[in-house]
């Protein structure tokens, strides 16, 4: 397992000024800030809600002080990566809503875009502003060596998390001044900046004025929420909810108190489902009937256009690297964790000899159901399941088993080593952006891989060290 | 501004200043209490502060009223739709639903309000040590206010919070006036006695008003002057006069900023013209208690015409 802060007890450059200053403070003053940020969080109210388990339902994110932190080098490859994705499933979007180029070459197969429960026919030929179809594109890393990071998903629908991104270094700065003046970190305040001209760039054909734009959610009872209103906030354009916007003559207004005022742009962090009633989920209260029709004659863009998750499909990932080459022209930078597709002969042949080494996902599953965990399998468990991908070798993908990078956490028993991965967030507009930063999510649990916020997995503050 | 989020500033407000209103009746309520009873075996103050609050519908008719049981009912009880950790309960609903329209200051006052009636530890404060607990309402209203007038924009969003605190002010006022008419005074010998005077410069201790009155009137503690203060004078603080002067500003300044009138301002007008021309001695002899409640209605029709001029729900 690979240490961020420590290899054969050496600590490793970029952590050097966090560790002496950790040791010259003590385990008390630790203590003591770790308690601060726990009131400040609580304070602000950063919480993030978990439905249908009882409890509080306002309830804290761990956040966890000891910062994981990047050197400026390893950053810029993770940058030109993380860019060189985002363009290349923005450039496999549109290709598959129009003319499926992909496809007819042959790389990418028909089934699993056409099949995909996230195409959206209703947006097949349409062109929005740029051709861009994700416009915030989170892609989630994991290392397991000094030179090792590996995509394990990209997000290019609404990912979530930005807002802890920017409140965890608040916190930290507030905490830890002497270390923000004595270290070059690079910031990330200019992120809302950053999304706002990303928003501003994509407005409609029929747009010829200075943008409005809203943030569209689905209210105060959605486990985001807090992000919501924070990114509005920043952004300072308003929060709106469907029943504030309504549909009249091919565009889209908000009800104001002066009267209706058109919008332009939205933002939106509600599920394709729901964004319009009368396109899609006929029984949803939180869109905007007639919303469509608007965005397809050009009226209003939409923000991550609807259909877009069709490129962060399990299958579809495994094709990243063939779509950067393809619509790029390039290597890609970031590797995907090594896949082997079942539907290919010698992979099946590989996968079914390796199962006790081996995770197998079915190309459709989502949120870990129907998986074989190797290593952790038993031997009838392995057979019952080879049938399974014998009877449907199409069906099924398989990975290595990654030994995740771990960073020393507070845990109750004092610092110990968790396991992490990190989000940083691509916008596309006009050009593509990338914060110096992002979320690093951390298993508070000991030898846990599971970083889900919905599941105990906590947060930590991310440095790029500036040169 | 987003009509929802008009709403949501204008309600939030009003209960806030709806939950320390509950507070200060329960004042008047406890410090009558503490007088000898008028009539041997007729304690009516606590039936008198729950029929003046509004919520007496509401309250077990089997439940004894006794200040344990009522205080109660006006602080934590969920089924009741006024109660104080209702009120803050919604009030903070309000504020989160628009985080972006209010301060980080105010969201912190409502924020920590709440979190802090939530614990246990103020049910036990309710219970035992009440005029701590209303001390500690009534700091909490003057928190959130203090944070909104240093922190937040002189925009729309300011004056439909002012425009809740003085419709919800103005109908707060008003019935605390009117617990005076509920608690039954059986002799008419006894109008104007001690124990008839102390209750009326309890009316005047709920509103926070004493020493003001004081320093307007001297010592001269009549009925007449101490609702003459908390009705028509303009320069106290809760009178009818003055929160109704505060409407009609805020509503001025709305109509200038949007350059639009509506039928709202014109009824504000006439609202605060029969405020500053009605004289005490009018008012008392058609009944002071038929008074306040023609003034509550027509002070929740204006509050349905704010709402009906800005788009949004007024009730």
């Amino acid at each position: 397992m690979f240490n961020e802060m420590s290899v054969d007890d050496q600590i490793r450059e970029p952590y050097r000024a966090l560790v002496d200053w950790m040791e010259a403070s003590g385990p008390e003053v630790l203590e003591q800030k770790r308690l601060e940020a726990e009131t400040l969080f609580r304070k602000i109210g950063i919480t993030f809600a978990v439905y249908g388990e009882g409890g509080d339902p306002e309830r804290l994110i761990p956040f966890d002080l000891i910062p994981r932190i990047f050197t400026s080098q390893e950053w810029r490859k993770l940058d030109r990566g993380v860019k060189q994705r985002a363009r290349a499933l923005n450039a496999f979007l549109y290709d598959v809503y129009h003319n499926a180029e992909i496809i007819k070459a042959g790389i990418v197969p028909a089934d699993l875009v056409f099949r995909n429960d996230a195409f959206e026919p209703a947006v097949i030929g349409i062109d929005p502003p740029r051709n861009v179809y994700s416009h915030i594109v989170g892609v989630d890393i994991v290392r397991t060596g000094p030179d090792d990071f590996y995509v394990l998903e990209d997000n290019c629908r609404t990912p979530s998390g930005v807002s802890y991104m920017l409140e965890n270094r608040e916190i930290m700065m507030r905490m830890f001044p002497d270390l923000f003046k004595s270290l070059r970190i690079e910031p990330v305040e200019s992120y809302p900046d950053m999304l706002l001209k990303t928003l501003k760039s994509i407005a409609p054909r029929k747009c010829d004025r200075d943008p409005n734009i809203v943030v569209l959610t689905p209210g105060a009872m959605n486990s985001a929420y807090y992000e919501h209103s924070f990114l509005a906030d920043q952004m300072g354009v308003e929060l709106v909810e469907g029943q504030d916007l309504f549909v009249h003559e091919d565009r889209v207004f908000m009800r104001t108190t002066r009267g209706p005022a058109q919008v332009d742009v939205i933002y939106r962090r509600i599920d394709d489902a729901y964004i319009d009633p009368l396109c899609f989920r006929s029984d949803s209260v939180l869109g905007i009937p007639g919303l469509m029709n608007v965005y397809r004659s050009g009226g209003v863009a939409i923000c991550s256009a609807p259909g877009a998750g069709v490129a962060d499909d399990k299958a579809v990932y495994t094709y990243v690297p063939d779509m950067i080459r393809f619509y790029l022209g390039q290597e890609p930078i970031l590797n995907n964790v090594p896949t082997w597709k079942c539907g290919k002969p010698n992979d099946l042949k590989y996968v079914l000899e390796h199962l006790g080494e081996l995770v197998v996902k079915e190309v459709h599953g989502s949120g870990g159901y129907g998986m074989l965990v190797g290593p952790a399998s038993t031997k009838e468990e392995q057979a019952a399941y080879a049938k399974r991908i014998e009877a449907d070798p199409g069906d099924f993908i398989a990975q290595p088993t990654l030994s995740l990078s771990a960073c020393p956490t507070f845990v109750e028993s004092g610092v110990a080593p968790r396991h992490v991965d990190f989000r940083p967030f691509c916008l596309v507009g006009d050009d593509v952006r990338l914060t110096p930063g992002g979320l690093t999510r951390v298993a508070m649990r000991e030898g846990s891989l599971v970083v889900n916020s919905s599941q105990g997995g906590g947060v930590k503050d991310t440095w790029i060290m500036s040169d | 501004m987003l009509s929802r989020t008009a709403e949501n500033l204008f309600w939030l407000s009003r209960y806030v200043e709806r939950a320390e209103n509950m507070a200060r009746l329960m004042e008047m309520g406890y410090r009558m209490a503490l007088m000898p009873a008028v009539v041997d075996g007729n304690r009516s103050e606590w039936e008198s502060v729950l029929s003046a609050s509004g919520c007496a519908a509401g309250y077990d008719p089997d439940a004894p009223l006794r200040q344990e049981e009522v205080a109660n009912f006006l602080i934590f009880n969920r089924d009741n739709h006024s109660s104080i950790i209702n009120c803050f309960e919604y009030a903070r609903a309000n504020a989160r639903a628009m985080r972006t329209a209010i301060t980080a200051e105010m969201w912190e006052a409502l924020n920590n309000a709440l979190m802090e009636l939530r614990r246990p530890s103020m049910h036990n404060l309710a219970k035992n040590e009440l005029p701590e607990f209303i001390d500690w309402v009534k700091k909490q209203g003057a928190l959130f206010r203090g944070a909104t007038d240093s922190t937040i924009l002189r925009n729309d969003g300011y004056d439909f919070i002012r425009l809740g605190t003085f419709i919800e002010r103005a109908d707060n006022t008003a019935r605390l006036l009117d617990v005076k008419y509920y608690v039954l005074l059986p002799e008419t010998s006894m109008v104007g006695d001690g124990v008839d005077n102390y209750q009326w410069t309890t009316v005047l201790r709920a509103a926070s008003s004493l020493r003001a009155f004081h320093w307007v009137y001297r010592d001269d503690y009549s009925p007449h002057r101490i609702a003459h203060f908390l009705i028509l004078n303009p320069f106290s603080p809760r009178s009818l006069a003055h929160c109704s002067e505060q409407i009609t500003q805020h509503l001025e300044r709305l109509a200038r900023h949007y350059g639009q009138r509506h039928s709202v301002h014109r009824q504000a007008v006439e609202m605060y013209s029969l405020l500053t021309q009605s004289d005490m001695d009018e008012i008392f002899s058609g009944g002071l208690h038929e008074f306040l409640t023609d003034f509550q209605g027509r002070n929740r029709i204006l509050s349905l015409a704010i709402a009906d001029a800005y788009h949004f729900g007024g009730q």
